[in-house]
């Protein structure tokens, strides 16, 4: 298996994918964010379409995009957001300001695919768009090798700011009279759950992103009461679900690996709910 | 069609040229049936936070028009039945005491990702490419036949009928969950009920608006409307006309245009949105200028 080429690129961008999803995925479910990650994923698409209308490498698209948005998420949700881990009932209002932003910028992918279609010919734009979001078995090394050191960025970026963060998630308004800048850390962590949704969107998909950061997140904080060990419990079990998923896409014919460790992913959280 | 469209300065003529035509009055039809039922599902969907779940019961189509095509059925009914399993899914997964808001929102991501790995694994198995792709994600509304307009027109008298019988009980167990179920209003059961209506109304929207863009009619005229007024028959019915208005502009634009209805579908209603949150802010300023001068009132400093 590790003599393919592309099984060791898979892994190399896999794993450091999944352990930034985890990582900032426990910040996220803490946070009640899954959504605006979702919402940050979807906005990589129609970036990506614009940059290639406008004929501008497609990466400033994307991340330019996934950056944007999530400033503007951050903005938005300043209040919404702040309270967190709340009581049932205590929903963010903030998730139909995501909802509405995102939709209006997957509309403007629509028009900006109909442009892209036309101008550029035969070309399907449909297609164009599926070829911007390879398969974890796609990659380059090189494309690879850049995932990877995004994905190391994002985690070491999330631990310098593990503390404030969760301060500041927890008790907003204790953190806030103590002097921790919460406005500005809630601002700094959705953008920087937008560069990691850019970078995992186009090197893996849309649908891993979303899946690494809320199930193996959401199992870490089932089984770990302190933070710290739930934020290690956080990384370690999505690059648990990312190799074993790899493993079985490899093996299984006709599986593809992101079911495969998206289910996985999925079933720990599940298990995690029949334990504690 | 014989002469191509083109907008002149005569309104009515514009109107009446739009309605010469078969299929533009069907997709006016199924765009008003849609945006009725889509308004007043979504109003709910907005006063109980409920967005991801409506989001996610949208991405159901991908599994649902996947799983059709690998075992040969019309697309509609793969949808329609993963959204109404999503939705049941949903309910009985998030809902409950023992969760928080944020394990709620970590089960409804892991709902879609899980559905979503699903469609992968149809696509992979079926093989073939899905031909309606385009549609599925982005709406039609030239092809809407008279059977289509016949299924929504169908599908929105049953949701909108449970809607009516559920409707009071509904808003008491939205607004306060404690006070309704001391009160012996079955939550939960709502819960998961209104999650299998809104599932259907995702599905019929999507007809309309792609899967992409349900949320121009679902989530954006309720979340306006209720920036506009508190007071729920004027928000709803508020809501309900945005709807419309947003239906028939972005309808009747689009045939006079290259680009798809879903593109000013959506801008319009985001439009309005905007406009009306920006409304609802200089409001709120005012009326805080207004406050200075006298004692803070309670919850001025959460």
């Amino acid at each position: 298996m590790f003599s393919q080429e592309f099984m060791r690129n898979a892994l190399l961008a896999g794993t450091f994918i999944a352990l930034a999803c985890g990582v900032s995925g426990w910040f996220v479910v803490l946070r009640g964010q899954v959504f605006a990650g979702d919402a940050l994923s979807h906005v990589a698409f129609p970036g990506a379409l614009a940059a290639a209308a406008a004929g501008v490498d497609e990466r400033v698209g994307l991340f330019g995009a996934t950056i944007a948005v999530g400033a503007g998420i951050g903005l938005l949700g300043q209040r919404s957001f702040a309270g967190g881990r709340g009581t049932v009932g205590a929903a963010p209002a903030g998730d139909a300001a995501i909802g509405a932003v995102f939709t209006f910028v997957l509309g403007l992918g629509v028009f900006f695919l109909t442009l892209f279609s036309t101008s550029s010919g035969g070309g399907s734009g449909i297609q164009a768009a599926h070829t911007l979001f390879g398969s974890i078995f796609g990659l380059g090394s090189g494309e690879a090798r850049l995932a990877a050191v995004i994905g190391l960025a994002a985690v070491l970026a999330t631990l310098v700011i593990a503390r404030p963060l969760l301060f500041a998630s927890i008790s907003p308004d204790v953190a806030g009279a103590r002097g921790v800048p919460t406005r500005l850390l809630g601002l700094g962590f959705v953008m920087l759950l937008g560069v990691v949704a850019a970078e995992a969107t186009e090197a893996v998909g849309a649908l891993l992103l979303l899946g690494l950061l809320a199930a193996p997140a959401a199992a870490a904080h089932r089984l770990a009461g302190n933070p710290y060990a739930g934020i290690a419990l956080g990384g370690l079990l999505a690059v648990v679900a990312m190799w074993a998923g790899l493993a079985l896409g490899y093996a299984v014919p006709g599986l593809p690996p992101s079911t495969a460790i998206v289910t996985i992913a999925v079933g720990i959280y599940y298990a995690s709910t029949l334990v504690a | 069609m014989g002469t191509d469209p083109h907008l002149t300065w005569n309104l009515a003529r514009d109107v009446s040229e739009v309605l010469e035509y078969h299929f533009m009055v069907n997709a006016l039809i199924a765009g008003s049936v849609v945006a009725v039922m889509a308004g007043l599902l979504g109003w709910f969907m907005v006063l109980r936070s409920e967005t991801f779940a409506g989001h996610t019961l949208s991405m159901m189509a991908f599994p649902g028009a996947a799983g059709a095509a690998l075992i040969g059925v019309a697309a509609t009914w793969g949808y329609f039945v993963f959204c109404i399993t999503g939705g049941l899914v949903i309910g009985r997964f998030s809902g409950g005491r023992g969760r928080s808001w944020s394990e709620q929102s970590a089960v409804i991501g892991s709902v879609q990702a899980l559905a979503l790995g699903l469609g992968f694994l149809f696509v992979s198995l079926y093989g073939g490419v899905l031909g309606d792709l385009d549609n599925l994600l982005f709406g039609t509304f030239l092809g809407i036949s008279d059977s289509q307009v016949l299924v929504l027109v169908g599908v929105a008298v049953v949701a909108v009928a449970a809607l009516a019988v559920l409707g009071r009980p509904l808003l008491f167990a939205s607004v306060d969950a404690d006070v309704a179920s001391a009160r012996g209003v079955p939550v939960r059961v709502l819960g998961i009920v209104f999650l299998l209506l809104l599932g259907l109304a995702v599905a019929a929207t999507s007809q309309i608006t792609g899967v992409l863009l349900v949320f121009a009619l679902l989530l954006m005229p309720a979340a306006s409307a209720q920036a506009i007024t508190a007071r729920p028959g004027l928000s709803l019915a508020l809501t309900v006309a945005i709807g419309l208005v947003v239906v028939w502009m972005g309808l009747g634009i689009a045939y006079f245009s290259i680009y798809p209805a879903g593109f000013f579908v959506t801008t319009i209603s985001f439009a309005i949105y905007v406009g009306v949150q920006i409304g609802a802010w200089v409001r709120s300023t005012a009326r805080r200028e207004i406050q200075m001068s006298e004692p803070p009132a309670e919850g001025v400093i959460a």
